[in-house]
């Protein structure tokens, strides 16, 4: 399952919207069933097709945001102001309607529960999809490895996830979550507020001794900066994988 | 043919413009930045613009050289091969006629470099009689560096492809040399009104 | 939209990679072709937004790959990747 997860034959097929979850004022979670889906690794993602009726065509690429472990695909958008997909998926896409998508795709930014090394995951606003993927995966599994997460959003309202991520850390499943407020704060807040900085990485990451499998992923400039962070209090570069989510098009 | 997602129809796309518009083009409002690589800045105290060549003597300006040349403001429509149109669009530049102004040559290509390492190809016919420009200013302002600022060469008349931006030179050529995006797909001339974007067209 | 948000890595072309060389590449590495550094396809610089894929060395930023896809047809320059290394 998990080799036919990288090889299978990539072709556009249709899923169709069995439940819409709004997730934050922006987000939405789209749960579609995708019949004859082969499955697919934590941390992968889709193309989505839209076509006008006429035969205008916008694609974009959405990580999964759901465990491999679940029947159903989930899909987690950020509506961009100017986009052109997004505004389409989350606003005017209906449950029991379709969408056209082809998938699994990726290979790099992909981790398996398998993998005994302490897990190092750091996400920037929308960044946090396909790592939710792997915490799904993690809590599904019951896996060994431990899990640190730092999470960066501009303001509580704008954290996905955030209920599900408490409950998963109540639950001693092994995640242990950081927050990171950049923007603003609520009043009592505990976590962090302020832009990742070196003091931050070197009180959430684990310590270099444990050689830890990292997962960098968000705007362009919050992972290179994540990573140079990692890189320069002493991580070895080949532990750190990334993915980068452009704002172009949405 | 693919699903069609009800409702959907993507960016206001504007194809009612009529005899102004390209074929397969749409009008667009805002200005997209395409991008190949990072880009390029470039401290106008370094920043020389050269033409090189099948020509008796290769001439170079300084920025301050550049700026002392007439220029003018023209207002074109400028067209991308990936669809959009812009209408009226507002530059400021000398024209490389002007800077051809003196220039003895036989030689019929023409090739714009510039930092970053872009190229593209151009008949010299192409460059002249007003049909080209090196521009410094959009919409009356410094060109932006995500626009090709310091300065860009305007050819209007061809895919946006054509008019390179931070360019630095022109090379003057006997021989035809297909530059960065002619040597992998692109049309070799681009011509919007006859649809030439790819090889073969 | 800062200037940094064009350059995406290759896990934005998987997809792209995927029908041209009928298997995932993400995990391929690259040699460059300029200064020899390796890097997985999943981390090297891709720039989207132009009028083809032009896919570049993080290290020295040389063009590894440019794909461009028209008329139905794949344009590949490969010149730039010294060696494409990947698993059966």
């Amino acid at each position: 399952m998990a080799r036919a997860a990288v090889l299978g034959r990539l072709t556009w097929q249709l899923g169709e919207v069995a439940e819409l979850i709004q997730e934050t004022p922006r987000v939405s979670s789209l749960v579609l069933d995708v019949p004859d889906w082969p499955g697919h690794l934590a941390g992968q993602h889709v193309d989505v097709r839209l076509t006008a009726e006429d035969g205008y065509q916008a694609q974009r690429s959405y990580s999964i945001a759901s465990a491999p472990e679940s029947a159903q695909v989930t899909l987690t958008v950020e509506r961009l102001p100017d986009g052109e997909v997004s505004p389409y998926l989350v606003g005017e896409l209906r449950t029991g309607e379709k969408v056209e998508l082809r998938g699994p795709i990726g290979g790099y930014f992909v981790w398996r529960a398998g993998e005994e090394r302490p897990l190092l995951l750091i996400g920037g606003g929308s960044g946090i999809v396909p790592l939710m993927a792997m915490i799904r995966h993690h809590a599904a599994t019951a896996a060994a490895a431990p899990v640190r997460l730092l999470y960066s959003s501009r303001s509580i309202e704008d954290v996905i996830y955030k209920d599900e991520l408490a409950r998963l850390t109540a639950d001693d499943t092994g995640l242990a979550v950081a927050h990171t407020l950049t923007r603003s704060q609520p009043a009592g807040w505990e976590g962090y507020s302020r832009r990742i900085d070196g003091e931050m990485v070197a009180e959430v990451a684990w310590p270099k001794k444990d050689a830890p499998a990292v997962f960098i992923c968000g705007p362009t400039a919050f992972v290179e900066t994540a990573s140079s962070l990692l890189v320069e209090s002493g991580y070895d570069p080949a532990w750190i994988r990334t993915e980068r989510f452009g704002a172009t098009g949405g | 043919m693919a699903f069609i997602s009800r409702g959907f129809r993507g960016k206001r796309r504007d194809t009612a413009s009529g005899s102004r518009v390209p074929p397969g083009q749409h009008v667009v409002d805002d200005f997209p930045v395409l991008s190949a690589g990072p880009t390029p800045r470039v401290p106008l105290s370094e920043w020389s613009f050269s033409i090189v060549g099948e020509l008796d003597e290769p001439k170079t300006w300084t920025w301050d050289e550049f700026r002392r040349l007439p220029s003018e403001t023209v207002s074109v429509d400028i067209h991308c091969v990936t669809k959009w149109s812009k209408l009226d669009t507002s530059w400021t530049g000398v024209s490389v006629e002007t800077i051809l102004e003196g220039v003895e040559t036989a030689a019929d290509y023409a090739v714009a470099y510039c930092d970053g390492g872009y190229t593209t190809n151009l008949p010299v016919d192409d460059l002249r009689g007003r049909q080209a420009w090196i521009a410094f200013e959009y919409d009356g302002q410094p060109l932006d560096p995500e626009h090709g600022g310091p300065a860009r060469l305007l050819v209007p008349h061809l895919y946006l492809w054509k008019s390179a931006k931070w360019v630095r030179g022109i090379s003057l050529q006997a021989e035809d040399e297909p530059g960065f995006w002619e040597s992998n797909g692109y049309h070799n001339r681009g011509d919007p009104w006859r649809e030439q974007r790819y090889w073969g067209d | 939209m800062r200037q940094s948000d064009l350059k995406l890595d290759g896990n934005a072309i998987a997809g792209l990679l995927r029908e041209i060389f009928t298997m995932e590449m993400t995990n391929a590495e690259t040699t460059c072709a300029g200064c020899g550094k390796v890097h997985a396809v999943g981390r090297v610089d891709v720039y989207l937004n132009a009028p083809g894929v032009v896919v570049r060395c993080p290290a020295c930023e040389q063009v590894l790959m440019r794909i461009v896809r028209g008329r139905g047809r794949y344009w590949i320059d490969l010149t730039g990747t010294r060696c494409l290394e990947f698993k059966e």
